[in-house]
């Protein structure tokens, strides 16, 4: 058993190792075409990266995608695919910037209010798309992509001098900001300060793992996204998983735009960025839905982000970054699915070695 | 097993031996899914291979097809040695195989399915032409009566096989493996389908027929050859052989001792009772059509029925897996209305037919499995956390009582063998005190020791007063095991039969609709390939299925019906 398990683990590190080798000599060829040397790219790169200042950037920027990883990684363990995540932080982002910036409250409270509404509303943004698929079986593929267009339009319009927003400036338009003791304080490093809010992430993702594996609910969900047929005879309502599934998606979603508005923006203007949600489907499938996966996934992916920054002062295309992005993430889906197939397989010969060896005699019969 | 033999005096009719195979051995983790298999098949006939369910028919054809190499053995076509490493290669060596579920894509044309994988013309040009008029040649010469330019979705079921048969034709194949083509056809089409085989046989085309009808088999085969758990026990000839013969073959004669059975009964607890249980298909036919059942503590209630005719809907109905009217009272509970969850509170238990489908989460570890059907119920759970000490727990005692032979309850329940995960499920299944089990197929696809092993669990549950619900495609095990037979065909209950006298010739005749008759292989016509004097439920509504009805009609329906 012990020994079993040993091998299990073994298993388990090699396909991350194996996807990051892979991703790794990829990227140098790559770099090779656009005649660049690959090692001095990634020194550089690493440097810039190590740099204290850049280390809080990427942490930064971590949390965010971390929430976006769990948001959609909730989706993917019952084989939901909730494409809206970006459609959802942003709607309510929106929607949080705007009530902490109208309402009169003491500034703990009311940044409990405005993470509340936050949830809520990606909540409800992705509940659209859960009861189409539960009524009318609409793909949530579909729907989610179109939401996210119709959430963007949504904010668009109401973010506009004579609706929901101010101007600032001449030119930006903004949501009023929130008062100053809402501002969520940071953690203080050598290179500048944390997000406060990397301690609410780390939190959900405890919270994600206790939920998956240890509560009906996690089990039900689970069961779900292994075999629908199998959880459906088992008692599961699949519509009503379905339903509560993409809430909580939802809500985890609702928290994307939060460190950034709570702990840096402290309004919604129109430069609050988009695409975080997208990075988010990119980091679940790193992570394999595991919450420790999806942080290392939400690290490397900003890691990459971040220390891109320099490669323009090298004289390197940033966008070589998006390549070893892709790349990663192909050979880790790969990588991950050889390693699956093989463990299955050597399982199923174990197991069946084992139990010849224990009864030969039956066998022969 | 008198006639134990390697088909006797080949080549003795017009042409040699089409397919040999040899000594033919495939292992599965921990099970032996076929064991030294010799059949050798003549050119120009029709060689049927039957068994039970799970006696290894179709590991057979996926290892002559090419999807499954061998372990041990060897393949000879038309005399020359082959080895397989796909379908491809299969195809190449002029095999084809026509599956149970049709592979065709709706929304194309015939002709447009026959050429695809195989497209005439060259540089992406589609030459329709040439196609159309192969398909022609091969349709006219075989009697097919295939039209290349309809739509497959307006094609019925009889159709479709036949397209299917053209499109392996199309690829050049001169053997054709037939895997079970009948169970989706209605009498009729039957009929049909063996009319266009001996038409196919008429041209030198060799057919491998697999089944585990014995009326059929006895109608349209030249040469049979029976497989019982994993390896050919005899190969006999339709003339020299009764289907009660043929069923002892396959059953291997070990009929389950009814002696056993004195009865458990206790006839004043009705535990299920059933009333006018009504099921519809998306297109509005019944599927289920007013079922009124009544099953009491201790009792067995056997459904007897040809594959498709209301079984899997009248245990999905009970579960609450499928929309239904008519009332279901289990006890004095009424579950109409309530759902899967709620019922199998109520304590139903729940074996269900396909168990790799609906019964297991295969990449799951056994105790995790040992949850699944269990979310709500002790010992797996307290409130709304998974209890994993008590779901462990019960888990080994599970594999401990059931002897479900594996190395831990960490191995996820793809790495058991069928009969073992069989047993897992059973064990499951039986926990938590339910007071009706539903058994479709308990032992399919699982080994004897297995299957005896479930015997013995499902009698001791028996006599503890569990009411069981056993669907059955292996009649014996129905008549061993069950204390009332009811036979259900196209959806109704037809009928009632004592297990203590009945025999499975009997129950086969009522299930295919033809009552009284007594058994088609006492029949001498039957060595005559034509029918009319077929098989109960082969004679069809007057249209014998030689020559191709309806010459001109858009509608090849329409044409049946009036010709």
């Amino acid at each position: 058993m012990r020994r079993f398990d040993l091998q299990r683990m073994g298993l388990g590190l090699a396909a991350p190792v194996l996807a990051l080798v892979v991703a790794l000599l990829l990227s140098s060829v790559a770099l090779i075409i656009s005649r660049n040397s690959p090692l001095t790219t990634f020194k550089s790169m690493l440097d810039y990266g190590v740099d204290p200042g850049t280390i809080v950037q990427t942490l930064n920027r971590s949390t965010t995608y971390y929430l976006s990883g769990l948001a959609v990684a909730i989706g993917f363990r019952m084989n939901l695919f909730n494409i809206g995540v970006d459609g959802q932080y942003r709607i309510a982002a929106f929607f949080a910037a705007v009530v902490g910036g109208w309402l009169v409250l003491p500034g703990p409270l009311l940044m409990i209010v405005v993470v509340l509404v936050a949830v809520v509303v990606g909540a409800i943004w992705a509940g659209i798309a859960a009861v189409l698929k539960a009524t009318r079986g609409v793909s949530e593929v579909i729907s989610t992509i179109m939401l996210n267009v119709i959430g963007g339009g949504i904010v668009a319009y109401l973010l506009d001098p004579g609706r929901l927003g101010t101007l600032i400036g001449s030119q930006q338009v903004s949501t009023r900001p929130m008062p100053a003791d809402a501002y969520l304080p940071g953690i203080p490093l050598p290179g500048g300060d944390v997000y406060g809010f990397v301690v609410v992430a780390i939190l959900c993702g405890a919270a994600y793992w206790v939920l998956l594996s240890r509560t009906r609910f996690g089990f039900d969900l689970r069961a779900t996204g292994l075999s629908e047929p199998a959880a459906v005879a088992s008692g599961v309502s699949v519509k009503r998983m379905v339903v509560r599934t993409m809430l909580l998606s939802g809500g985890v979603a609702g928290l994307v735009g939060m460190p950034l508005l709570l702990g840096e923006s402290h309004a919604y203007a129109s430069d609050f960025p988009a695409g975080y949600g997208f990075s988010g489907i990119a980091i679940a499938l790193l992570g394999r839905n595991h919450p420790i996966g999806i942080a290392i996934g939400a690290l490397l992916w900003s890691f990459l982000e971040q220390s891109a920054q320099i490669l323009d002062l090298e004289g390197v295309p940033k966008e070589i970054v998006t390549i070893m992005q892709g790349v990663t993430v192909l050979s880790v889906v790969i990588a991950y699915e050889l390693v699956r197939r093989f463990s299955l397989a050597q399982e199923q010969r174990r197991v069946g070695a084992e139990l010849r060896a224990a009864a030969p005699a039956e066998e022969a019969s | 097993m008198t006639s134990t033999a390697p088909a006797p005096a080949r080549g003795e009719a017009a042409g040699g031996t089409a397919v040999e195979l040899r000594g033919i051995t495939k292992r599965f983790p921990g099970v032996v899914a076929n064991s030294d298999i010799d059949i050798s098949v003549r050119v120009g006939t029709v060689h049927a291979l039957v068994g039970e369910n799970g006696a290894g028919k179709s590991t057979l054809m996926k290892i002559l097809y090419g999807m499954q190499k061998p372990d041990e053995g060897t393949i000879a076509v038309d005399g020359r040695q082959v080895s397989f490493s796909s379908p491809g290669d299969a195809i190449d060596a002029g095999i084809g195989m026509v599956h149970q579920h049709f592979m065709l894509a709706d929304n194309l044309t015939v002709l447009e399915n026959v050429v695809l994988g195989a497209e005439p013309g060259g540089f992406g040009r589609l030459d329709t032409g040439a196609a159309r008029r192969r398909i022609k040649e091969l349709s006219d010469a075989y009697g097919l009566d295939v039209r290349p330019d309809r739509l497959v979705e307006d094609l019925g079921v009889g159709d479709r096989q036949r397209v299917e048969i053209l499109k392996v034709l199309y690829r050049g194949a001169r053997i054709l493996i037939l895997d079970e083509p009948t169970a989706v056809l209605v009498p009729q089409e039957v009929e049909e389908l063996f009319g266009n085989l001996r038409g196919l046989k008429a041209e030198g085309i060799t057919i491998l027929f697999i089944s585990h009808k014995l009326d059929e088999v006895l109608s349209v085969a030249d040469e049979i050859t029976v497989i019982r758990r994993g390896t050919t026990v005899a190969t006999v000839r339709p003339a020299d052989v009764t289907a009660r013969r043929l069923a002892e073959l396959m059953v291997g004669g070990e009929l389950p001792s009814p002696e056993t059975r004195e009865s458990t009964v206790r006839a004043d607890q009705v535990v299920l009772s059933i009333e006018g249980l009504s099921v519809r298909s998306p297109d509005g036919r019944a599927v289920l059509d007013d079922i009124s059942l009544r099953i009491r503590a201790g009792e067995v209630l056997g459904i007897a029925g040809v594959e498709g005719n209301g079984q899997a809907e009248l245990v999905e109905a009970i579960m609450g897996l499928r929309p239904a009217t008519g009332r279901v009272r289990l006890g004095d509970r009424d579950l109409t209305g309530l759902d899967t969850r709620h019922r199998r509170e109520a304590g139903i238990g729940f074996i269900p037919e396909d168990r790799h489908r609906q019964g297991l989460l295969l990449e799951a570890p056994l105790w995790e499995n040992r949850i699944l059907g269990h979310q709500t119920q002790a010992p797996n759970v307290s409130g709304p956390w998974i209890d994993r000490g008590g779901a462990r727990a019960d888990t080994e005692r599970i594999v401990r009582d059931y002897d479900v032979r594996t190395p831990g309850i960490d191995v996820p329940a793809s790495a058991l063998s069928g009969g073992n995960q069989q047993k897992l499920i059973i064990g499951r299944e039986m926990s938590g005190d339910p007071v009706l089990l539903l058994a479709a197929h308990p032992t399919r696809g699982v080994d004897v020791g297995a299957q005896a092993q479930i015997w013995d669990a499902l009698r001791a549950a028996r006599a503890d007063g569990l009411a069981v619900l056993l669907i059955s495609a292996d009649l014996d095990e129905l008549i061993g095991l069950s204390d009332t037979i009811e036979v259900i065909l196209r959806g109704r209950l037809v009928g009632t039969a004592d297990p203590r006298t009945v025999t499975p010739e009997e129950l086969g005749s009522a299930m295919t609709g033809a009552g009284g008759d007594t058994g088609p292989g006492a029949d001498p016509d039957l060595d005559d390939p034509l029918p009319g004097t077929a098989g109960p439920g082969l004679t069809g509504t007057g249209t014998t299925g030689t020559g191709s009805p309806s010459s001109d009609g858009r509608d090849d329906l329409d044409g049946r019906g009036e010709s």
